[in-house]
């Protein structure tokens, strides 16, 4: 398998790995993917009035699923909750110039995002209605 | 030392140059056609086949008369499986083999299966060991044939082909051993092991690739097997085509090579083999060995790097030419069958590794790569969400998963 530069930067200088606190309430968490089908991604955003200030990844993976995660943590940073959300797995398959058979590491990249967001609206909702 | 350092020699072997040497003249002075009986030009092709088809029975405990030439190992298999299938179909259409079988085996026996033929794939257990109680109990009055490989690709894990041999004997069964993994680095002799066919392949042994052989036992008892391939009638009638007399002159100067030094070599790899196995599991943990601890080839070491990916270290040891059984490295998603087979988990199937070891391998090498890999390793786990919520204590089996 013959990798693109970008992949190659990303995997070699991975932006933004390490993890926060999940239990802090400005944190929102994504874990998807499973071990058994050789990709999981977490993903964690930190967020200020409606907007990424700071965003991490842990990912086990490929080569392509690491730049992936790397490239989503860059992306969503500075931007707002809604902004993130219509990051699409296609722009990442793009920019990384990924094969069709990686394809599923920016699906999993995008679903990472996703599910981040919606840890960090649901334990924000929640807290809500329960004050 | 040079680079990238080559330690993939399950995959295939680089040419010996004295094998070169050997098969130069076979392309420019004696390139008569070794099936020509009425000049010095066939003559002379047909002797240096002869020569090399000699020495290869030899090397096996057979004749050179029982050596058919082929394109390669997976061409044999098909041959012996096809071949003997077709030819016994009235006695009978059960085959034994066994789930971790090179594909060349393992597809024409479902081919087989498809035309109504029954394949009993024996159990293997976590080392890649068959049953041979389950073996036993598995030979019927219309099994054909007992396909089993003398050594693994990818785990190593070797075949007690002594006993297997003994069994099919007694029971009337023809055994065939797919060895090619097996030829010129463990002792093989179809006598003492009652092997009736045999497959092997040159370009794993520093020979050129596109040439390899079938052992067919011409007595006690003389196998018999339809041909695949029809045509001209060469190689008894076995297998059709113009003999391919370069590379059939380079696996006999290759086989002899490997056998002058078959204990020795044996015995320096596996060195290499410990070194390597002993450097990485003392500095890292979750390190798991796959295949037999102790049954296994002398030049193969397949480990399972918990909690990273087999693609993403392969691409973090770049210099190094290793080969993987993740799923990311296949087309089709799918992990090594084999290691399935064996009841290895797919997340553990998934971070395996195969190192292979050859000739040409030196210790300085095996460091430079235990190494790499420890570096790699390293650097991917800090990046691994699966290692940091082992070193928090999460149970992984309990966690709900989105699988995708
Ligand atoms: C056990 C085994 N059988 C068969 C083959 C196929 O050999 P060949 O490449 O000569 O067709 C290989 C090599 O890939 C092998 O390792
Ligand atoms: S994680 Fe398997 S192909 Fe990317």
């Amino acid at each position: 398998m013959a990798y693109s530069d970008k992949v190659i930067d990303h995997y070699n200088e991975p932006r933004n790995v390490g993890s926060f606190d999940k239990n802090d309430d400005a944190v929102g968490t994504g874990l998807v993917g499973a071990p058994e089908c050789g990709d999981v991604m977490k993903l964690q955003i930190k967020v200020e009035n409606d907007q990424i200030v700071d965003a991490k990844f842990k990912t086990f993976g490929c080569g392509s699923a690491i730049a992936s995660s790397s490239l989503a943590t860059e992306w969503v940073k500075g931007k707002s909750i809604d902004e993130a959300m219509s990051i699409q797995n296609t722009e990442i398959v793009e920019e990384l110039s990924l094969p069709p058979v990686k394809i599923h590491c920016s699906v999993l990249a995008e679903d990472a995002i996703k599910a981040a967001i919606s840890d960090y609206k649901s334990r924000n909702n929640s807290e809500t209605a329960e004050g | 030392m040079k680079q990238p350092i080559y330690l993939d020699y399950n995959a295939t072997t680089p040419t010996d140059p004295r094998v070169v040497e050997a098969m130069l003249p076979f392309f420019t002075e004696i390139y008569g056609n070794a099936a020509s009986r009425n000049h010095s030009f066939g003559w002379t092709a047909e002797e240096g086949v002869s020569k090399a088809r000699n020495i290869i029975g030899e090397a096996i405990g057979a004749t050179g008369k029982e050596i058919v030439f082929t394109s390669g190992a997976t061409e044999s298999d098909n041959m012996a499986v096809l071949g003997v299938a077709e030819f016994y179909h009235e006695k009978g259409k059960h085959i034994i083999t066994s789930p971790i079988e090179h594909k060349a085996v393992v597809d024409p026996c479902q081919a087989l299966e498809q035309k109504g033929y029954e394949i009993t794939f024996l159990d293997v257990d976590e080392h890649g060991r068959i049953d041979l109680k389950q073996l036993e109990a598995s030979i019927r009055e219309d099994t054909v044939l007992v396909s089993l490989m003398a050594g693994n690709n990818e785990i190593g894990t070797l075949n007690p082909l002594t006993e297997i041999g003994q069994m099919t004997r007694e029971r009337g069964v023809l055994f065939h051993c797919d060895a090619t993994q097996g030829v010129g680095k463990i002792p093989i002799d179809v006598e003492a092991m009652n092997i009736d066919l045999l497959s092997m392949t040159a370009h794993k042994i520093y020979g050129p690739k596109g040439i390899g052989a079938l052992y067919v036992r011409r007595k006690k008892p003389r196998v018999r097997i339809t041909p695949i391939m029809f045509g001209g009638g060469h190689e008894r009638g076995f297998r059709s085509g113009t003999l391919n007399v370069p590379g059939i002159v380079g696996f006999g100067k290759a086989i002899e090579l490997a056998m002058e030094e078959i204990s020795s070599e044996a015995e320096r790899q596996i060195g290499l083999r410990q070194h390597l196995y002993k450097r990485l599991t003392d500095e890292l943990d979750y390190v798991f060995l796959n295949g037999h601890p102790t049954e296994r080839l002398p030049n193969n070491l397949n480990l399972s790097f918990g909690y990273v990916e087999g693609e993403s270290l392969m691409m973090g040891i770049s210099e190094i030419a290793v080969s993987s059984g993740s799923a990311c490295t296949s087309a089709s998603l799918e992990p090594s069958y084999v290691l399935r087979s064996m009841g290895v988990g797919d997340d553990l199937a998934h971070s395996s590794v195969r190192f292979g070891f050859g000739r040409y391998t030196t210790m300085e090498e095996v460091n430079y790569a235990a190494d790499k890999v420890i570096g790699a390793v390293k650097r991917l786990r800090e990046m691994s969400p699966l290692y940091e919520m082992v070193q928090e204590g999460v149970d992984l089996s309990k966690v709900t998963w989105t699988s995708h």
